[in-house]
């Protein structure tokens, strides 16, 4: 599969981390002890982990509002993320940014932005910074179908060309922005083919085959890294749950085409790929999910016995150099 | 000491520090070209990768400072007019207010956004905001309003070394005002108001182009025997109330003044505050002279009107005497 073995093994582990993650957290939101809502990536997660992979840990990476997996795609440890979603004083983000704001500057992940398309913007200045001090930093920024109807994704995708900027722009088409389909809302089949009008390659791949994905965007990093500039990969992909479990169920789908996709699900696939290829032996494939399995279990008590934030703890990182806050 | 006009403060402010320290650089529409006059000679002496001309993006180049501050550049965005910062609000309030404090501490915003309020010019409604109190009610910017050159100088050096978001709004009616500056480097801290004139009669807070009106009303209040203290607060966030409140006890009333409209004006702000924490000391009503809640009229009978005149402060100042 073009992989190494140990590449390949991580990129199943990371992919049942996401999933695993995110289907923890949907019953802790359900039973009440997550706040606020929850956008899970489930369905996607070899669009995330294939394009995540395809990054050095000290590149940059900007998520969306749909960005569990993103963090942990990027390496993240999974206690301090769970630990966020429950709103305590050891989540990443102190407990002031929740399910749609993830983030791990540690590892390059620089935080998710629930504003759809404010992001773009961000990753292009990453690597705007990276470029002029002479690093060879890359910055990978996902986005979704319905962000490529704002004003931001062509400022960027233009200001990121016209400057040669070393990101990859990472579309993660999952079929529907909110509750309306791409087929309604966008104006081509193939949002890569928007590149053409930033001057910058762009491609359509297969977003439930993580390889095919990795190596998409190894070919982007690769050239961004090169100081060749900007590209945008598109993934097709689908989501399989509600747009937020915050929102009630509408009608706007059909579910045989959620279950037709869910005989194209990435985690399935490439467990059977890995196992056809002799890469894992059902051994090496359980052995896997467990150790996923034990983190996962370590992380939900490790965010259940910490602590919420003392009240003082609002009025905190409103500014790096503090000045008085008036109450 | 040397003479020197606003804009040329704040030109060699930028140069200062752009030659101070290797991780500043400016970008915006046409800086290269010195469109606005700040940044005559930049592209010269810094090349186009310091010195970076953007699209017409406000958006885009906005939010790319917000990412290159996170990764350890110093960026100073010249917006242009406040007018054009609507085109990059959700740059500007939802990500370079809130990334510090969303992530916990994580991310750091060293970056500085200019604009000029470019009012009382004959340009309409659509080039002339003022719109100071609509940034001030979000939390996470820091805000500099200077009204001479000398502040401006020493507050956007302030600005451009701090380590968070900061506004500088500048008054483009003082672009050509002049004062003294020192040939030594200096700066001045944020949060930090000058009295521009002491008096014992009446307190007038004035904020950015209304200091210079504020001035010559205290003058006209002097011929007619009233000695009238103009504070000074430079920087709107933090704002330096103590003060405001001091020289309130001393004089017992209290006139507000600012360019911008009079509803979530620094002035109201200020006022309330006032009301609310020197009550005791005052012995009038408190006056605020701001601009009326219309748009800003294109012909020059109609524009003249509406902003802050000495002869508007004068009368408000007497109204708080009777």
């Amino acid at each position: 599969m073009d992989v190494s073995r140990d590449l390949a093994s991580e990129m199943y582990r990371r992919m049942v981390r996401s999933r695993s993650f995110e289907l923890a957290a949907t019953e802790k939101l359900q039973a009440g002890e997550i706040p606020g809502g929850l956008h899970t990536s489930v369905g996607q997660e070899a669009s995330i982990v294939g394009a995540c992979l395809a990054l050095r840990t000290d590149d940059y990476m900007v998520g969306t509002h749909r960005s569990h997996g993103h963090p942990i795609g990027k390496g993240a440890r999974l206690d301090r993320l769970f630990a966020e979603l429950m709103g305590k004083a050891t989540g990443v983000n102190a407990g002031l940014g929740g399910s749609m704001h993830l983030s791990d500057f540690s590892v390059g992940s620089l935080g998710e932005t629930s504003i759809v398309g404010s992001g773009l913007p961000v990753a292009a200045g990453a690597a705007l910074g990276s470029k002029m001090q002479g690093s060879d930093r890359v910055t990978l920024c996902f986005f979704g179908d319905g962000a490529s109807n704002e004003g931001t994704f062509h400022e960027s995708l233009n200001l990121a060309a016209v400057w040669q900027l070393p990101v990859v722009y990472l579309c993660e088409n999952n079929g529907y922005g909110q509750l309306s389909a791409v087929s309604a809302m966008v104006s081509v089949p193939d949002i890569a083919t928007r590149a053409v009008a930033y001057g910058m390659p762009g491609v359509t791949v297969d977003g439930q085959d993580v390889v095919g994905v990795y190596h998409a965007v190894s070919a982007a990093v690769e050239r961004a890294r090169a100081g060749a500039g900007p590209s945008l990969v598109e993934t097709k992909t689908y989501r399989y749950h509600n747009h937020s479990f915050s929102l009630p169920p509408r009608p706007y789908r059909d579910e045989t085409e959620v279950e037709e996709w869910r005989q194209r699900d990435p985690v399935e696939l490439f467990r059977a790929r890995l196992l056809a290829d002799g890469i894992l032996d059902d051994a090496g494939v359980a052995a896997i999910e467990d150790a996923v399995g034990a983190e996962i279990a370590a992380a939900i008590a490790f965010a259940e016995s910490s602590p919420y934030p003392a009240a003082e703890a609002a009025f905190e990182h409103v500014f790096t150099n503090p000045i008085p806050i008036r109450r | 000491m040397t003479t020197i006009s606003y804009l040329q403060a704040i030109h060699d402010a930028q140069l200062d520090e752009m030659r101070r320290d290797d991780r500043v650089f400016i970008m915006g529409e046409d800086v290269g070209w010195n469109l606005l006059g700040s940044t005559d000679g930049f592209l010269a002496e810094f090349g186009p990768e310091r010195v970076r001309n953007t699209p017409i993006s406000e958006a885009g180049f906005t939010g790319a400072a917000a990412g290159a501050a996170m990764t350890g550049m110093r960026p100073i965005v010249e917006l242009g007019l406040t007018s054009f910062m609507y085109c990059a609000m959700d740059q500007i309030v939802s990500i370079i207010s809130k990334s510090t404090y969303l992530y916990g501490g994580q991310a750091r915003l060293p970056l500085t956004l200019r604009a000029t309020m470019f009012y009382g010019g004959g340009h309409a409604a659509q080039h002339s905001d003022r719109p100071l109190g609509t940034f001030m009610s979000v939390p996470g910017l820091k805000i500099i309003a200077p009204s001479s050159p000398y502040d401006a100088k020493g507050l956007l050096k302030t600005a451009i070394r701090e380590d968070d978001p900061v506004i500088s709004f500048e008054d483009g009616r003082l672009w050509t005002a002049t004062s003294e500056v020192p040939d030594e480097d200096y700066v001045i801290p944020l949060g930090l108001a000058e009295i521009k004139r002491a008096g014992t009669d009446v307190t007038i807070v004035a904020v950015s182009g209304a200091v210079r009106t504020a001035l010559a009303a205290a003058d006209l209040l002097a011929s007619e025997g009233v000695s009238a203290e103009v504070v000074d607060p430079r920087s709107l966030v933090p704002l330096d109330y103590d003060t405001i409140l001091g020289s309130v006890r001393k004089t017992g009333r209290l006139v507000v003044t600012d360019p911008s409209h009079r509803t979530c004006s620094p002035a109201a702000e200020i006022a309330a505050t006032v009301a609310e924490d020197g009550f005791w000391s005052l012995q009038a009503p408190i006056v605020r002279v701001t601009t009326p809640d219309t748009h800003v009229p294109f012909s020059p009978p109609l524009e003249a009107q509406l902003y802050p005149s000495a002869e508007r402060i004068a009368e408000a100042v007497r109204q708080t005497l009777k």
